[in-house]
């Protein structure tokens, strides 16, 4: 069949969860051209911290950009907070956020798992792994008060304490994990049919990853070892010193394919649960709270004057919040999310060209993509050739632009 | 004359009833493998009777005809589709009630009426006009074409031992089929090649009933629904119901020629009943084996893998189960020659 025709997928689609649109490009079952639009939804949250909240109530608004990574954000954009208020972080409070941090990183990663399989029509494993995921949520609940919106985030510090009988629960939990982790494993790296539908599909080489900038799990898979725990470590993960997780740990290959992007995920669930338990035996003792009043912390927020950058790896890749403070004006006076699914939606390009219309589903899964963070038009010029491209002079124009639009509410 | 009239008035009679089990009793297999799949998975399930709510529901519903279908072909495709399942059905023997049209078709015809719905499901996709139609369409088309040569070899084989060793008979024709019971005329060989014929005839069935692995045609989380994206309301009940009847059709096709054994006669001579009564213990013992049958080639197959590629599918039937079936050929050969 010599005929192309365009199949839209998206903006609403059962692969997708979330609104995206996928322009392909195919000739009867292969793909030969992509095109992808976002910005689907757009929600104006960074206006509402700018202009309607003050910075304690953005906490909370940043825990909503994201239902799933909703410790990242807030701990992404209070770091940032704290670096330009300059206010210092209790010990005891970084590793209780370390310890929030990794427990989302599970039951992320489970969920993930979980969508996947799904997305390949096994909904066997599809259920399996959301029963098994229901344990991490319980824990979250009895540690936090929530199982979604956790609001355990606070600014120089954290708003609850683990006590002895969360840490027992939290033992308990990992320990059940450590050993249901071989059944996970042996379902999603052993199963023959997941084998065949996820091994050699949506490659992303090394070099591709690199030139797109792909973020966390993504990019590990094609064997770059970034992640900003190793890279850059904040919260506790100074203390721990994480090593990223590449394929090549598990079976001394990359592929850079949707396999390698299952072998990462899992792997870093056993990370994370080993993280918790160093985090849980070497916790200090110490006070949780920088400033415990918060009419005293707002008037402090309030004169503070400056800007900081947070970076957290979350459980999809590098999460970025930039919020700049100015004296006497409450709300933040800028505030910019960058999300990782913002870097890992144009790898889906070089992912998808040449394969079937049944990868779509798990080739977009795979980097795990979360529309909601995602709130940026992406411009993609793709020929209906092999490749795309994007012009230089095209990138410089936008990137003036934007310096420019940076300085002028700098200024 | 007479006797032409009161024949053929049986024989609408038998139709209706034939069509009314057939929806009836794939509605309730429905409800049965959805039930039992959910316990499979760790989930309760809907009640087994969901499938006929469903399609109560279906036949209240606005039947939607897009702009750029052609209308015609996309309403009276669901409609050919369901009434070819039940065609298929009026020549299958149900326990020792003989098949309505008993003499007027063998095996043969059923091959060749088994491809017409999906044919019509084919032209439902392409008449609706949507891309994502036309990718199931073709997929539809495609798994068609590969579980055909696997479903001919077995039939072929069976109908070849039965003309060798029952000259007199008519090789094809069910009723002979369900006369010589295969596991009773083979031989240790023949045995062996009955077998797989049974497990390729299994695999055969989920890609006919488009069930996960071989779901490629309507694969929702791919091409949401394939064939199925446009239709709504009335014409997708219909659809609903032909697929339930072609799972009875083809549960039946696999207990007719490979287990088709009744009660009647192994405890007919020590049970004295009368013989509407036997008939009826036979009826049910084969709505028994069916769902057996439908569990294996179904709900144990669903919930157990993933679904394939295009390119994987046509690999599983053109490549593994031809081959099997052309083994199990050769074996039986051996069996009818030593």
């Amino acid at each position: 069949m010599s005929e192309t025709y365009t199949i839209p997928v998206g903006p609403l689609h059962p692969a997708l969860h979330e609104p995206i649109t996928l322009k392909l490009e195919v000739s009867g079952e292969k793909i030969i051209g992509v095109d992808v639009f976002c910005s689907q939804v757009h929600r104006g949250i960074e206006w509402i911290g700018m202009n309607r909240n003050n910075p304690i109530q953005s906490i909370y608004l940043s825990e909503r950009v994201c239902g799933i990574c909703n410790i990242c954000h807030p701990l992404c954009m209070v770091q940032a907070v704290e670096k330009a208020a300059e206010i210092e972080v209790p010990e005891r409070a970084e590793y209780i956020r370390t310890i929030a941090a990794e427990l989302e990183r599970i039951h992320s990663h489970l969920l993930w798992a979980g969508v996947a399989a799904h997305e390949i029509g096994f909904d066997t494993v599809f259920h399996y792994t959301w029963a098994l995921r229901e344990n991490v949520m319980d824990l979250i609940e009895y540690l936090t008060g929530n199982r979604v919106t956790k609001a355990i985030m606070m600014f120089g510090g954290v708003r609850r304490d683990i006590k002895e009988n969360g840490a027992k629960k939290l033992r308990e939990g990992m320990k059940f994990y450590l050993e249901k982790f071989r059944k996970i494993e042996e379902i999603f790296l052993q199963d023959p049919t997941i084998k065949m539908r996820t091994r050699d599909v949506g490659i992303l080489t090394r070099e591709d990853a690199l030139k797109l900038c792909a973020v966390g799990p993504t990019t590990r898979a094609s064997g770059v070892p970034k992640d900003v725990r190793q890279d850059f470590p904040y919260a506790a993960y100074g203390d721990y010193e994480v090593k990223a997780i590449t394929p090549d740990i598990y079976n001394g290959e990359v592929h850079g394919d949707v396999y390698d992007r299952i072998v990462v995920r899992l792997l870093e669930v056993k990370q994370s649960i080993e993280i918790i338990n160093w985090a849980l035996d070497n916790m200090p003792s110490g006070p949780l709270l920088a400033e415990k009043n918060l009419v005293r912390l707002k008037m402090k927020l309030k004169k503070a004057e400056g800007e900081g950058i947070g970076r957290v790896e979350a459980p999809r890749g590098e999460d970025i919040h930039y919020v700049r403070l100015k004296a006497g004006e409450e709300p933040f006076f800028s505030w910019k999310i960058r999300a990782p699914t913002y870097n890992n939606v144009l790898p889906w390009i070089p992912m998808l060209l040449g394969g079937q219309i049944a990868d779509v589903p798990i080739v977009a899964a795979s980097t795990d993509p979360c529309m909601s963070c995602l709130n940026r038009v992406t411009v993609v010029d793709v020929e209906k050739k092999k490749e795309f491209q994007i012009t230089k002079e095209y990138m410089h124009k936008l990137s003036v632009k934007k310096t420019r639009r940076l300085m002028r509410n700098g200024r | 004359m007479a006797d032409e009239i009161i024949h053929f008035v049986e024989i609408i009679i038998g139709v209706f009833l034939v069509a009314v089990f057939g929806m009836i009793f794939g509605l309730l297999t429905k409800g049965i493998d959805r039930k039992l799949a959910a316990h499979m998975q760790w989930r309760v399930g809907p009640p087994v009777i969901q499938p006929f709510l469903d399609v109560k529901k279906l036949f209240c519903k606005e039947n939607v005809v897009p702009r750029n279908a052609v209308a015609w072909l996309y309403n009276v495709a669901p409609i050919v589709c369901l009434t070819s399942v039940i065609a298929i059905l009026l020549y299958i023997p149900m326990g020792s009630i003989p098949p309505i049209l008993k003499g007027y078709g063998d095996v043969i015809l059923i091959l060749y009426l088994l491809t017409i719905p999906s044919l019509a499901m084919v032209a439902g996709g392409f008449a609706s006009g949507s891309p994502f139609a036309t990718v199931g369409a073709q997929r539809e088309m495609v798994l068609m074409m590969s579980y055909e040569f696997p479903l001919a070899t077995t039939i072929i084989a069976l109908g070849w031992k039965i003309s060798t060793l029952y000259p007199g008979e008519a090789a094809f024709s069910l009723t002979t089929f369900t006369k010589y019971p295969v596991w009773n005329i083979m031989g240790p060989f023949g045995i062996i090649g009955a077998i797989i014929l049974l497990v390729v005839m299994i695999l055969v069935t989920t890609g006919e009933i488009t069930k996960v692995p071989f779901d490629i045609a309507e694969a929702e989380t791919e091409i949401a629904e394939g064939v199925f994206v446009e239709y709504s309301g009335r014409n997708l009940g219909l659809f609903y119901l032909a697929d339930a009847v072609k799972t009875v059709v083809m549960a039946s096709l696999i207990v007719a020629l490979f287990f088709p054994y009744n009660l009647s006669t192994y405890l007919g001579s020590s049970i004295h009943l009368p013989s509407i009564a036997w008939n009826a213990i036979d009826f049910l013992f084969y709505l028994l084996k069916l769902e057996i049958v439908i569990f294996f080639s179904m709900t144990f197959i669903r919930v157990s893998v993933a679904r394939f590629k295009v390119d994987q599918v046509v690999k599983v039937y053109w490549g593994y189960l031809t081959l099997a079936a052309l083994i199990a050929l050769v074996l039986i050969a051996l069996d009818i020659l030593l």
